[in-house]
């Protein structure tokens, strides 16, 4: 769907600053794109809104990406609403397929290529929500190109038809590389799904960089019992084109051992996408640096959602849904008039591991403490207690789950001014 | 009648409240939401809802 160019406030001469009659600029139609375009029309019926996308535009539950093959959905059915409905129900024009090919935030425009034709946009405040990419570690072989990661919808469907290959029905082998969230959620989904499942991680054991070793070792057992099989300490090393079967892969891992399997994921962990806003000279470090109002170094540029840094989870990443919402929520408050800073309440994560459901509310890693499992480990409660002996974060797995509401009531929330130290 | 969190996003689903906008219609219990509903937010299934106190 291309939008009409007469919505569009073509800026062929602003060499001076756009006039607030501007139109406000969303780059990105993943969560954080579109649910900042809800919120704020919410509050702001009339401003005009562009929404530029390089994808589709389609609205998707991301979550459902990491639990969809047990359930036997397909990537069209986890379109929840189209990008077309979207764009009609919150009144957007939708440039989708397009990518930003020049951001100029002292003149407030920017220019947008869909297809052959390109045009330039002036914006009265500009909103990245660019989101993240895939980590991808080195890794050799004649067949390294075929390495899958899935952070989108499109990936997903990559992933999906690659294991319809040859016999669609028949079972796949996949191996998984590494151990953290994703790669445990896809680990349990394909094997539900009744896969075989490699999971090679350098760590000792899964989730090692997010639970206490114990709550990691119910994981690990927990999948093991799926029938995963785990490849701890070591890296992959080379992917090749199998010689014997067609189609499938050798994976050569660094401890010399070998394996031929149906597909390779890669889910090694997520960067934020800095690149436009590096070119355009906004302050990026590990994403893009935002204040406690979402605003970049740029006046009239925010950004928020898994290209962000916030200062209000003391200058981390936060790749997760809930952080979105309320980013998005305080950044359409603040674009329609009333500046509103940004505070993160206490948002424990689910991980969607069936075999073992596990609930973290991590402290700032930054923060000195311990993980105390209550009384037995099998009960499934850890806290994190910082040196004063104060609950500032925890860890409950399997039925245990279910007391997510009476734990997050006793842990004391970070400070984002000082989120090492006990707020006063 | 209860309330129901989505544990994904943090929207809420009041029974007294129902979903007009989505044709659940105000006292809807959540055990007649229909399965195939979504998280008007963030779009996951019904199934990553739980009862909360609020």
């Amino acid at each position: 769907m291309n939008a009409h160019p007469a919505n569009i406030a073509a800026a062929t001469d602003a060499v001076t600053p756009a006039k607030s009659t501007a139109p406000m600029v969303v780059i990105g139609a993943g969560l954080a794109g579109w649910t900042t375009v809800r919120e704020l029309r919410k509050l702001d019926k009339l401003t005009p809104v562009i929404v530029v996308t390089a994808d589709s535009g389609d609205f998707y539950a991301k979550p459902g990406l990491s639990n969809a093959l047990a359930q036997k959905r397909t990537p069209a059915q986890l379109v929840s609403t189209s990008a077309a409905k979207m764009a009609e129900t919150l009144d957007v024009t939708l440039l989708d397929h397009s990518r930003v090919e020049q951001l100029d935030v002292a003149a407030r425009r920017l220019t947008v290529r869909s297809g052959e034709a390109s045009q330039t946009l002036a914006y009265s405040a500009l909103v990245l929500a660019t989101g993240a990419q895939p980590i991808r570690s080195a890794i050799a072989g004649n067949a390294a190109a075929q390495v899958l990661s899935v952070n989108a919808l499109s990936d997903f469907a990559a992933l999906f038809d690659r294991l319809q290959e040859g016999d669609a029905t028949a079972p796949k082998t996949v191996l998984v590389i590494g151990a953290g969230l994703i790669g445990c959620e896809f680990a349990n989904d394909l094997l539900q799904a009744g896969h075989r499942v490699h999971v090679v991680d350098p760590s000792p054991r899964p989730l090692a960089a997010l639970l206490p070793e114990s709550a990691g070792l119910q994981l690990q057992q927990a999948l093991q019992d799926l029938g995963a099989h785990w490849h701890f300490g070591t890296t992959v090393q080379a992917v090749d084109a199998d010689a014997v079967t067609s189609g499938q892969l050798q994976v050569t891992l660094a401890d010399g051992t070998q394996w031929v399997v149906d597909a390779v994921l890669s889910a090694i962990g997520l960067r934020a996408d800095t690149a436009l806003a590096t070119a355009a000279g906004l302050l990026c470090e590990r994403g893009i640096v935002v204040d406690r109002f979402l605003q970049t170094s740029a006046d009239h540029v925010y950004a928020l959602g898994d290209c962000a840094q916030y200062a209000s989870a003391g200058q981390r990443t936060l790749p997760y849904v809930m952080p979105i919402m309320h980013a998005a929520k305080a950044l359409a408050a603040t674009l329609s008039g009333s500046k509103t800073a940004l505070e993160f309440p206490l948002m424990p994560v689910s991980i969607k591991t069936p075999a073992l459901p596990i609930v973290v509310a991590a402290a700032h890693p930054a923060l000195a403490g311990q993980w105390v499992a209550d009384a037995q480990e099998t009960q499934g409660v850890w806290r994190f207690l910082d040196t004063q002996g104060a609950q500032r974060g925890f860890v409950l797995t399997g039925q245990s789950t279910a007391r997510r509401m009476e734990l997050s009531k006793t842990t004391q929330l970070q400070d984002s001014e000082n989120p090492v130290g006990t707020r006063s | 009648m209860k309330t129901y969190i989505c544990i994904v996003c943090g929207f809420v689903y009041d029974e007294t409240a129902g979903r007009p906008e989505d044709g659940i219609a105000p006292g809807t219990a959540w055990s007649d939401v229909p399965d195939s509903w979504a998280c008007p937010d963030c779009g996951v299934a019904k199934a990553d809802f739980e009862a909360v106190e609020i």
